[in-house]
């Protein structure tokens, strides 16, 4: 337990690190899964492995958005801004995100004008600055993010501003989940549910794990003794035999969601009938489309747009560690060709990307291991 | 991003009640407030922030907690480069590895 003492109330995490091991039955394994891309950058970073019993295993799920965006879209992407006067606006993790041809900041030292923003609502103001431009938004999450740029639609519309659009790739995360069930290769018995993006979508959307799949999923927050508390709600819910939504996360998270981020994604967006993901294949109704009323703001509609499909380089295997199925350091470019330096696949890049996280944490703490003098 | 970053809100913009003024350790941006009209914050109140836009009120506790989280992460210098950056003035397209993450599950 190397980095209890660092954490507020070290006590309290020890006495729940205590319990979990009294709940946990030795002759059981038990398999999570934490969704969300936040969770998996702070197991890592607070080494809860080293605190969960071995029996427990946390396995990383899909809940990275710039890790289950297919090659292709970000080819899609730079195409449209390869065309005349399209300012290319994204998110800073999306930039060295590659491209078949490279990344979005590649392509910029070619020349693209490609540009930073760290809000969709800015993306709008460079198109207020820039009227003889068309700025073009690379929209990207699950439901966290997708609020924000549906408004930031609602006012370009409102405003009347034409040289402003999305190019969306927003998807949702309860189809995601529900592949992952479907998943042969997927023994899983419970589930640590998202955090942020419950605030938006509520717990409802998960009572279907709990009654049809006869899982406990538990909403969490991301400290330390969040992430171990929502381990003890799991364990429970297995030991009495019950499947239930609960909500670790009530401080932050509202079991109905926020109504006001749902209307305005319900405005702008209508589901894709099926969207492809990184490692999991199409998924059906898993993302989201800007609408007919918004068309004149949708980079699909107002582009042409290659839609190719592109697959990862032949040995990375980004798909199998989405899937839980492999873990990061089992692929075989893990460290060696691929490296947070030179990303070959997105999982390397974003920290919420669990090739990334296992190697900034689990790759130093190995090294330190190896240093340590032999007593 | 995933992680959220909580900020207090300073005033509310005289001229748009979407618009408010926020105080993140000392940092201070305009955000928007549009996606909590059923539950709007005053002056005092505490939000989290995603992208720019507040999501949820939260208690003065909260906010020192989920800022104690984001330092734990390692996430302070992305969270604060991510709320210098709302509004535009100071976006530095050299240094992509501190920019806001897309929002994660
Ligand atoms: S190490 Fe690189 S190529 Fe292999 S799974 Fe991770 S991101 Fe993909």
């Amino acid at each position: 337990m190397r980095f209890v003492d660092e954490f507020r109330e070290p006590e309290l995490i020890s006495k729940t690190a205590e319990e979990i091991r009294r709940l946990a039955d030795t002759n059981c394994s038990y398999r999570m899964m934490e969704v969300c891309g936040g969770h998996t950058h702070a197991i890592y970073r607070f080494g809860l492995k080293d605190i969960l019993p071995e029996n427990i295993e946390l396995i990383h799920g899909p809940g990275c958005p710039v890790c289950v965006l297919p090659m292709g879209r970000i080819d899609d992407g730079l195409a449209i801004a390869q065309q005349p006067d399209v300012i290319f606006a994204a998110f800073g993790d999306m930039m060295r995100v590659p491209g078949t041809h490279g990344s979005p900041l590649e392509h910029k030292a070619r020349g693209m004008d490609v540009r930073i923003v760290y809000s969709p609502s800015d993306a709008l103001k460079l198109a207020r600055l820039n009227p003889d431009r068309h700025v073009m938004f690379f929209a990207i999450g699950f439901e966290t993010t997708a609020p924000s740029t549906a408004l930031t639609m609602i006012r370009a519309r409102a405003e009347g501003i034409r040289n402003f659009s999305v190019f969306c790739n927003h998807v949702t995360i309860i189809p995601a989940i529900r592949a992952i069930l479907d998943s042969p290769d997927m023994r899983l018995h419970a589930f640590i549910g998202p955090g942020h993006v419950s605030t938006v979508i509520g717990c409802r959307p998960y009572e279907w794990i709990a009654l049809n799949e006869r899982k406990p999923i538990v909403v969490s927050g991301f400290e330390p003794l969040d992430m171990l508390q929502s381990v003890v709600m799991l364990l429970r819910q297995l030991k009495a035999g019950e499947a239930k939504v609960e909500n670790q996360y009530k401080r932050v998270v509202p079991w109905e969601g926020n109504r006001a981020a749902l209307k305005a994604m319900g405005e702008v967006f209508q589901l894709r009938p099926y969207f492809e993901w990184r490692g999991l294949g199409f998924i059906s109704q898993s993302a989201l489309r800007v609408n007919d009323k918004y068309a004149a703001w949708d980079a699909e509609q107002r582009f042409a747009v290659p839609g190719i499909r592109v697959t990862d380089p032949k040995a990375a295997q980004c798909g199998e560690v989405l899937k839980g199925v492999l873990k990061p350091h089992q692929c075989k470019l893990f460290g060696r060709e691929c490296t947070p330096e030179h990303p070959i696949g997105a999982l390397m890049v974003s920290s919420e990307g669990s090739c990334a996280a296992y190697h900034n944490y689990e790759h130093r703490k190995a090294a330190m291991v190896s240093l340590a003098p032999i007593a | 991003m995933c992680l959220a970053i909580p900020g207090q809100i300073v005033e509310i913009s005289s001229g748009n009640s979407d618009s408010a003024l926020v105080d993140v350790v000392g940092v201070r941006r305009t955000i928007d407030l549009g996606l909590l009209q059923d539950d709007r914050p005053s002056p005092g109140d505490w939000v989290l922030i995603h992208v720019g836009f507040a999501m949820s009120k939260i208690s003065e506790q909260d906010a020192a907690e989920q800022m104690s989280t984001l330092r734990m992460l390692g996430e302070i210098d992305g969270a604060m480069q991510e709320v210098q950056g709302y509004g535009l003035d100071d976006v530095d397209e050299t240094k992509p590895r501190l920019s806001p993450k897309a929002g994660s599950a």
